[in-house]
């Protein structure tokens, strides 16, 4: 439904790394009208210079992140409806990130740290072995189960305190990543994972606010993850390792 | 910032100051019942090793546990890094040591 408002009042930032501000925008209300879906509107209709980034439009992708009312969401999966307040939008670039342009954000940085945190699989068999047998009941796969719908997105990242205030910190995505590899059976990478997640910007950084859970659009619990290499990265260091 | 061989240690050290934390609460609330005195407090401290290994551990505990936190707190907040972050926590681990210990061995001793 429109309640009852026929026109949006959306405020857009506009700018790029070296600062910029917000733009209003009068934007119609449409029945079922999604925030990408008012992004686009106002590319096609007010301001074609508009710099945003979507793909896939149904929550599969990670792509079109941003901040929405003070808030980090996937634009295309969050309603009108269920955020604006009075008819009233502010959408901004993800925190944490530089920004490129407008509403993109630099994901470099957000995606280096999942190679830092350990993030490759390193496989220890060849296509020419027989796959390997992992019963899904084991509480390790369980706890790979848990953490392994990211798509990184990025949402979490820019919702972390703890990356707002130590910007080098790994962050959520990164170490629910080596979390779910941490549990893998076939990886052979445990020993360097688990340094990366015990070194000075890793997992011991997180306070467990749990702004990632809270917000993660696919319902994730990286702060558990998280806590679940605390666990791992203190008993290794008890035994004298790590 | 900080690894988990800091994160650790603040857990352990928590995890020896909580019932020490109680211990010294159930003393303060039964020391005040007959009337507390210099002589009253330095009659039950003096000479006991005891009180001096309880309130020693307290004061080492404390010391570990609160430079690492403040440690975190001037990262995240002063934004200090490096060798002047590690010089400030262990400056509040002497410090606190220091001030601790000489409490202890005044009410001990």
């Amino acid at each position: 439904m429109t309640d009852d408002i026929d026109t949006l009042a959306v405020e857009v930032w506009r700018g790029d790394a070296r600062g910029g501000g917000y733009v209003a925008y009068a934007v119609p209300r449409r029945e079922s009208q999604t925030v990408l879906d008012v992004v686009t509107w106002i590319q096609h209709n007010a301001e074609p210079a508009l710099a945003y980034r979507f793909a896939c439009r149904v929550g599969m992708c990670g792509s079109c992140a941003m901040t929405v009312n003070g808030a980090p969401r996937w634009t295309c999966r969050t309603h009108v409806r269920r955020v604006a307040k009075a008819g009233r939008l502010r959408i901004a670039p993800l925190r944490n990130l530089l920004v490129i342009r407008d509403l993109a954000a630099d994901m470099a940085p957000f995606f280096d740290k999942w190679t830092e945190a350990g993030g490759t699989f390193a496989p220890t068999a060849t296509r020419d072995e027989p796959a390997a047998e992992i019963p899904p009941e084991t509480p390790e796969r369980a706890a790979a189960d848990a953490g392994i719908e990211c798509i990184n997105c990025a949402v979490c990242y820019a919702a972390c305190d703890t990356v707002a205030m130590a910007p080098d910190y790994l962050g959520p995505a990164a170490l629910n990543r080596a979390w779910t590899l941490l549990n893998d059976a076939r990886d052979g990478g445990q020993a360097g994972r688990l340094k990366a997640v015990s070194g000075d910007n890793g997992c011991a950084n997180c306070h467990s606010h749990q702004s990632c859970a809270d917000l993660c659009p696919n319902g994730l619990n990286p702060t558990a993850a998280i806590a679940g290499l605390k666990r791992r990265a203190g008993r290794a260091w008890l035994r004298g390792g790590a | 910032m900080t690894d988990i061989r800091l994160y650790m240690l603040q857990r352990i050290s928590a995890m020896i100051l909580a019932p020490l934390i109680v211990g010294h609460i159930v003393t303060m609330i039964v020391a005040v019942q007959d009337g507390l005195s210099a002589a009253e407090i330095l009659g039950r401290t003096q000479g006991s090793l005891w009180w001096g290994l309880f309130y020693g551990l307290f004061v080492a505990a404390v010391s570990v546990h609160a430079a690492i936190g403040l440690r975190t707190v001037a990262f995240e907040w002063l934004k200090l890094k490096g060798r002047a972050l590690d010089m400030l926590g262990w400056i509040v681990f002497a410090g606190l040591l220091a001030l601790g210990g000489r409490a202890v061995a005044a009410v001990v001793l």
